[in-house]
């Protein structure tokens, strides 16, 4: 397997453009004449169907959901970053580029994170043009807030609800080319397989959810879209059906996968509660502006909130230890994503957690309602005002800035926020690892292409905020229609793609034979009970922390649990209709080949980057050590016919714009 | 927590259907209703008995794909939620709870509580958009100022999340609460502005034809709207409809 980036020649600044300018392109008539396929309608997806057909190919596009409208981006909450410099604050596309290459502690390419950077600006005019509502100021301009420990205000935001409306403003643009025609719409089904035919991407292999249907779907391209993996960890913040299946069928038809130990944590969730639990809630990253973190500075006051028998709010401020504001005293309770989950994992680790699991931190809001509350006593002239006026005041405050959030966080839990401090514990929200791909965005299979969360190219080891919707949508609508014309141009003259080759047949052959496998494999136990099992595995050897011992077992664990989920794993029904049990049994098989990988490639890495952290590679003061000698490479992994001897495969990453530096939040 | 459930099962479109009775028991108040509903699925598969099949994805009130009448209210009890948002501490110990699919003519059963609302993305096909080129070759966002109120009206009219509890509460079962709220938000914005006329009449049209019935002013729906989309969208559409009906 050959490895080239095809990152084009020229200045950093220049290279998109030299390389649009060098494009082969389709000629409309002809575009009339090339099918692509996309999978996933979420925003890399959406945004791809659209632009593509709007273009003039042929788009049909899959989602396993019952509507386009219901893809993950959906959920997403915070904003969506951009270099449009509104607010005069220094900001420029170097300075985007710059802070998601170091965000990404240096484990990204420089030239797409500059692309990226270059094109965001487009991403907000485009979506204002087809009537996402951002966030208005009072002259009827766009809003911007600062998001994650950056220095500019380049956020832009839809209240809480960006994701939505970013996504709901692609499926509208998608909406108007299936009115077309352009757009042939699958919701409801699945990619199972992906067809090559002389060595090319020319096709998958789809269950229609709804009647059980192995359909063969042939065009000229296949693009991923399918998003991330996190539900590999069982429970993390994705949304239940968000999967690796698409990526991975991928992956064993000769895509490289790369980076796959790279998962985002996100240091704000609700916690664990209890067994049944399905679904970890985020709480937005804004409640660190105000709430301060902290847990009982004594074990044995620990061990009491535990039990319940001493409430938080009993215990006098010299008994807490405000940790992050301990170790970190320049950043104090903004550290990045990484530093802050790590080091609330580190003190419930030493016996300091404060919820019934023990895994969970204080997030405190009481010092802002007093603090904000007598800003507004003064404000309101109030002099002398009582201790209970003052916290009335702030209530309101805090309430006007977060109000939603409290309330959510309320419903979820039956605890009042503004009364006592929330309970967090960091959670997996985000996948940077998947399918690799080149600057075209295309795998190593040609014609084969991934965007968005699916592929691993823009992130590096982690993630800043803000930052996924950037990319989905960078992907789909400006950087996709231009580069898979590369490809497409060879196919002008090719003609419709038949599904009825001896290919298409061994691909609907080997998906029959695994639906088959399943549902007539006669077991006691349930797909979850395996799913929730490689979930625990995952996230106590390859989650947070990680180390080469637990890792090795965690390999061999996972190998056992993949023989016993074909031994025992029982799906009732049939393979004809709808079976909700069937569709996350195929999920979950991939899901324990993926886990496996995962631990090979954190095994392999040596050194802690970004949220990575390997016990054996930290300073004496036990941060995180990157080893840049050594490991500066994107880890590709080819899948050599069997999960277990997966083959690595390095793509160097040259800085020449950017230099290495320690990151430091002390 | 114990409790029974009375779950309509359904095989298929054209099944009868009849309501099935199970008993649950050590359910915690914690849990979510979806999560209760994984612990009766847990223990039909262990049993060998098919599971019973809804809709359901983000679980966090945003996607739009849980669709339960719990008894005999869209999403159960609680105002502004979905049903991921529900717990179990909502119930007493020793209730006996009803869950059916979303009732619509327009929202036919697919399995026991999934319902199939594809009439909405065909609402949304026929004019919920603004046709502008995918092409990034737009204005400068900040080209036209938009008042801030009109943004926060659009925006609010936006947040519609697609769920259809509206309808499936409505006696009539109409979706105009669902079309209003996006011929609102984009009549709200200047960009949506230009082919506001032909974008109510043509979803309108589409509406009817997906046999969906006409709104008689009852407000259920916006009593059962997780996402509190204001009835002031319907009356903004009527007029829309009006003026674009006369003038067309």
């Amino acid at each position: 397997m050959k490895l080239d980036a095809k990152i084009p020649e020229g200045p950093l600044a220049d290279k998109w453009t030299i390389h649009k300018n060098n494009i082969r392109l389709v000629n409309p008539a002809n575009k009339r004449l090339i099918d692509v396929i996309v999978i996933g309608t979420g925003l890399a997806g959406g945004s791809a169907a659209a632009s593509l057909a709007e273009m003039g190919y042929n788009v049909k596009a899959f989602c396993f959901q019952d509507s386009p409208r219901r893809a993950h981006s959906i959920a997403a909450q915070g904003g969506i970053n951009a270099a449009k410099n509104y607010q005069n604050d220094g900001d420029s596309v170097y300075r985007l580029f710059y802070d998601t290459i170091k965000g990404g502690d240096y484990r990204s390419r420089e030239a797409n994170v500059y692309r990226l950077a270059e094109v965001s600006a487009n991403i907000i005019d485009q979506c204002v043009a087809q009537g996402v509502p951002f966030a208005r100021e009072y002259g009827g301009l766009l809003d911007n807030r600062s998001f994650g420990g950056v220095q500019v205000s380049r956020t832009f935001y839809a209240k809480g609800q960006t994701g939505q409306q970013l996504l709901l403003g692609a499926y509208s643009a998608m909406s108007r080319q299936i009115a077309k025609g352009k757009v042939a719409m699958y919701s409801r089904h699945e990619m199972l397989d992906v067809v090559i035919v002389d060595g090319k991407a020319r096709g998958i292999i789809a269950r229609d959810l709804v009647s059980g249907e192995i359909e063969r779907h042939s065009a000229h391209a296949v693009v991923l879209a399918s998003g991330g993996y996190g539900n590999v960890f069982f429970l993390s913040t994705n949304a239940m059906g968000s999967n690796v299946t698409a990526a991975w069928k991928a992956h064993k038809k000769g895509a490289a996968f790369a980076n796959p130990c790279y998962t985002q944590i996100h240091p704000t969730c609700i916690p664990v509660s209890g067994d049944n639990q399905s679904k970890l809630t985020l709480m937005s990253e804004s409640l660190r502006n105000d709430g301060r973190i902290w847990v009982p500075a004594d074990a044995d006051d620990a061990k009491a909130v535990r039990e319940g028998s001493l409430k938080p709010t009993d215990i006098p401020e010299d008994r807490r230890d405000y940790y992050l504001e301990r170790r970190y005293p320049s950043f104090g309770n903004l550290v990045p994503r990484d530093v802050a989950s790590r080091a609330a994992k580190e003190r419930c680790d030493a016996g300091y957690g404060v919820n019934q699991t023990g895994e969970a931190v204080f997030l405190d809001f009481s010092d802002a309602i007093m603090r904000y509350g007598s800003t507004e006593a003064h404000v309101r002239g109030m002099h002398n005002p009582s201790d209970d006026e003052v916290r009335k005041l702030g209530k309101e405050i805090v309430a006007a800035k977060y109000g939603n959030l409290f309330q959510m966080y309320e419903k979820i839990t039956d605890d009042n926020p503004y009364e006592t401090p929330m309970k967090i514990y960091p959670a997996v929200h985000y996948t940077m690892g998947g399918v690799w791909c080149d600057y075209n965005l295309m795998t190593t299979v040609p014609g084969l292409y991934a965007t968005g969360e699916a592929n691993f190219s823009d992130h590096g080891a982690n993630r800043l905020g803000a930052s996924a919707l950037m990319q989905g949508l960078a992907d789909g609508y400006f950087v996709l229609p231009y580069t898979i014309g590369e490809f497409l141009a060879d196919d002008i003259r090719t003609g419709p793609i038949s599904t009825d080759s001896p290919e298409f047949d061994e691909a609907e052959k080997n998906v029959q034979g695994q639906i088959d496998r399943l549902v007539n494999n006669n077991g006691t136990k349930t797909v979850d009970h395996f799913h929730k099992r490689l979930g625990k595995i995952m996230w106590n050897e390859c989650g947070m922390a990680r180390n080469k011992e637990g890792l090795e077992q965690a390999i061999k664990d996972i190998q056992a649990l993949r023989d016993e989920f074909y031994a025992e794993v029982r799906i009732p029904g049939s393979a004809e209709g709808l079976n909700p049990e069937l569709e996350k049994a195929l999920r979950v098989a991939d899901f324990l080949e993926l886990g496996e990988l995962m631990c090979h490639d954190a095994l392999d890495r040596e050194e802690s980057a970004g949220g990575h952290f390997r016990e054996e590679y930290q300073t004496e003061e036990g941060e995180a050590l990157r080893r840049d000698d050594e490991f500066a490479y994107v880890s590709a992994w080819e899948y050599s016919g069997n999960p277990s001897e997966p083959n690595l495969h390095k793509e160097e990453l040259v800085f020449e714009n950017v230099e290495l530096k320690t990151r430091s939040y002390k | 927590m114990n409790l029974t459930l009375q779950v309509w099962r359904q095989n298929g479109p054209n099944d009868k259907g009849r309501m099935e009775e199970h008993k649950l028991s050590g359910i915690s108040p914690d849990q979510s209703f979806l999560e209760m509903m994984d612990v009766l699925n847990e223990q039909l598969v262990e049993s060998g008995k098919e599971p019973v099949a809804f809709d359901h994805d983000c679980r966090e009130g945003i996607c739009g794909a849980c669709s339960m009448f719990i008894n005999g209210e869209a999403h159960g009890p609680g105002r502004g939620i979905t049903t991921c948002q529900l717990h179990m501490r909502s119930f007493n110990d020793g209730d006996t709870i009803y869950i059916e699919p979303w009732r619509s003519a327009a929202f036919p059963v697919i399995k026991d509580l999934m319902t199939d609302r594809s009439s909405f993305d065909r609402i949304i096909q026929a004019g919920g958009f603004v046709s502008v080129n995918t092409s990034g070759n737009t204005l400068d966002a900040n080209a036209i100022p938009i008042p801030k109120e009109d943004a926060d009206k659009a925006f609010d009219a936006a947040t519609c999340i697609g769920c259809g509890a509206c309808v499936a509460t409505c006696k009539n079962g109409s979706a105009m609460l669902f079309t209003s709220a996006k011929v609102s938000q984009l009549s709200l914005l200047p960009q949506g502005k230009v082919e506001a006329s032909d974008r109510v009449l043509n979803m309108v049209k589409q509406m009817d034809l997906e046999g969906f019935g006409n709104c008689t002013n009852t407000g259920a729906c916006e009593v059962e709207c997780p996402k509190g989309i204001s009835l002031e969208n319907i009356a903004r559409m009527n007029r829309e409809y009006l003026v674009a009906a006369v003038t067309d």
